[in-house]
């Protein structure tokens, strides 16, 4: 069925379909609706799920760590200096391969304060080991969030579901629900190999020495070694993900991009890359550029970690140009999605000239007419623009 | 920059319930075929009382362009005196729509070029039974008669399934009233 809701309360009822069991959170904006929504369901017992409150970000990552470490469904949410804040806690989550799913509407990191939008929170996370899902409208965060769970249970990695904070997380928009009983039977109950049991106690995530080491059980792997898997098994994700994408599209009927979501790309020079709404938002520009006979795309980056290089290689080997919109930065360099992007092309024999523009930082407005600009002048000189990133909006 | 998008900027007073009313006209507009309903509340920090506005954008296809709108075709204003605070009429287009919670008569409100539409909802929302004051219900009464974009049948159970425990009766019964005794002219 749908309804018109905030795309916090999309992510809510994702997580009340996927009966989470234990949800610790502290509340920040432009999260706190989404966590106030999933207290109303505790509330209301409509979810039955423990939902426990803490005095900060570390400890709902805390919490979330220890709820499933003793094998239960785990969620929490947060944005921009509260992520950071639990950031410590992330390295270890991922380290000790525990299935948490966390929703972040992204906001900008102060200094300066700032409430509104950009992507620096979560792309400034980028290598602590978690899997990284950008949606793009209302219908994708609720559907995302109950692929998240399925992923994280199935390699055993945790997720972040981000989307565009106010944007997305406060504007309202029709999205279907799913019916509960063919969610139950898309998201199986979650069954750890391992978990904290007073019946059978065990040592977990203890002090990991350099090398291997022979123990009871055989040879133990030294840190380089467990870590080492993390990043394989993340790899491997990419295809995991894939699966379980057809499977949910084959029970609701949507999905089909998983981890890039292309519009008008196929016979296209020119390729506009980003992550997030803004690649929904440039679609409009596309319009505009193909009635005036430019033969222009886009491309969403749905999944940002792990990386889905060959896709992305794939979709942009033989362009002529693709360009770069960027939310946010590696302060010093460049943006971090056009670095990555250039990375995955060096071995590609038809590399495309990339440019970078970074804009929207702090929520600053986007208007159309900017993006219509940018992407003209890209198309216009491709080869003289350069690999310094510009600036859209700058009033200095 | 889509022509088929209609454009609607609610003025109302943070506490008002403007985004409740426009909310309301998006699920209207949404069950009458206007897939594409988009509803963009001013983003930052809301404080009670002082002037707020919401975007509503309404088309038949899937809206992807979600930054506040610029050049509404209609605006609603859900309090009259937001009218000397706040430049309601800002960007509104040529021939677009006021639609006004005012006690004064359609002749006292005047805004050049373009068409209004007045209704004193607060005191139609007391006749309905409501307490002084609450007019988000009301003025989605007068969007109905004065903009004929989503019927007035579709929106009174919209608008009781929404004010569920909140005198759901009461407040279709205000729009309906309110519906009634809509005056429109202008230009």
């Amino acid at each position: 069925m749908h309804i018109i809701e905030s795309g916090n309360a999309a992510a809510a009822t994702g997580v009340k379909l996927a009966r989470a069991q234990v949800i610790a959170a502290y509340p920040i904006t432009p999260q706190t609706p989404l966590t106030e929504k999933l207290s109303e369901f505790v509330e209301s017992k409509e979810l039955d799920a423990e939902y426990i409150l803490v005095e900060s970000e570390h400890s709902a990552m805390a919490v979330c760590i220890a709820a499933s470490t003793a094998g239960t469904r785990a969620f929490t949410a947060t944005s921009a200096n509260g992520l950071l804040y639990m950031s410590e806690q992330l390295h270890w989550a991922a380290g000790a391969r525990l299935p948490i799913v966390m929703c972040v509407p992204n906001r900008g990191i102060g200094a300066p304060w700032t409430v509104w939008n950009d992507q620096q929170d979560t792309i400034s996370q980028r290598d602590v080991g978690w899997i990284q899902i950008y949606a793009n409208d209302h219908q994708q965060i609720i559907d995302s969030v109950i692929k998240a769970f399925r992923l994280a249970q199935t390699v055993s990695i945790p997720v972040m579901v981000c989307y565009d904070g106010y944007l997305l997380s406060h504007t309202y928009m029709p999205f279907d629900q799913p019916d509960q009983s063919k969610v139950d039977s898309f998201l199986p109950a979650f069954v750890p190999a391992h978990f904290l049991d007073p019946e059978n106690p065990g040592n977990f995530n203890a002090i990991t020495l350099p090398d291997v080491r022979p123990n009871s059980d055989g040879i133990a792997p030294g840190y380089i070694e467990i870590r080492s898997n993390l990043h394989e098994d993340l790899r491997a994700a990419l295809d995991t993900y894939i699966d379980i994408d057809k499977e949910f599209e084959k029970e609701f009927g949507r999905g089909g991009n998983p981890l890039v979501e292309e519009y008008e790309c196929d016979d296209a020079d020119f390729v506009a890359v980003c992550i997030g709404s803004l690649s929904y938002q440039l679609r409009d520009v596309i319009d505009i550029m193909r009635n005036d006979g430019v033969k222009i795309g886009v491309m969403g980056v749905q999944m940002y970690r792990p990386f889905p290089d060959k896709v992305i290689v794939d979709a942009l080997s033989g362009k002529k140009c693709a360009i770069v919109f960027e939310k946010a930065l590696s302060y010093g360099n460049q943006g971090a999605l056009y670095g990555d992007i250039k990375s995955a092309l060096y071995n590609s024999d038809k590399r495309p000239f990339v440019h970078n523009y970074l804009l929207g930082l702090g929520g600053r407005e986007i208007k159309t007419q900017q993006l219509l600009d940018a992407l003209t002048e890209s198309c216009t000189s491709p080869e003289t623009i350069g690999d310094t990133p510009r600036w859209i909006g700058l009033k200095l | 920059m889509r022509k088929d998008i209609i454009e609607v900027r609610w003025h109302g007073r943070g506490g008002q319930g403007a985004i409740t009313a426009a909310k309301i006209v998006a699920n209207a507009a949404f069950v009458s075929g206007y897939k594409g309903v988009v509803m963009a509340p001013t983003f930052g920090t809301e404080r009670r009382g002082a002037p707020v506005s919401t975007s509503l954008k309404i088309s038949k296809k899937k809206i992807y362009d979600l930054s506040p709108i610029t050049t509404p075709d209609i605006v609603v204003v859900l309090d009259h005196s937001l009218l000397e605070e706040v430049n309601v009429i800002d960007g509104l287009k040529e021939n677009g729509l006021v639609i006004l919670n005012g006690y004064k008569p359609l002749s006292e409100y005047k805004f050049e070029g373009m068409r209004v539409a007045v209704s004193d909802v607060t005191t139609h929302g007391v006749t309905a039974g409501l307490p002084p004051g609450v007019v988000n219900s009301g003025i989605i009464g007068a969007f109905a008669k004065a903009s004929g974009l989503v019927d007035i049948a579709i929106l009174i159970p919209i608008i009781e399934k929404e004010f569920i425990g909140k005198k759901p009766e009461k407040n279709a019964r205000a729009a309906q009233i309110v519906h009634d005794n809509t005056v429109v002219g202008g230009i």
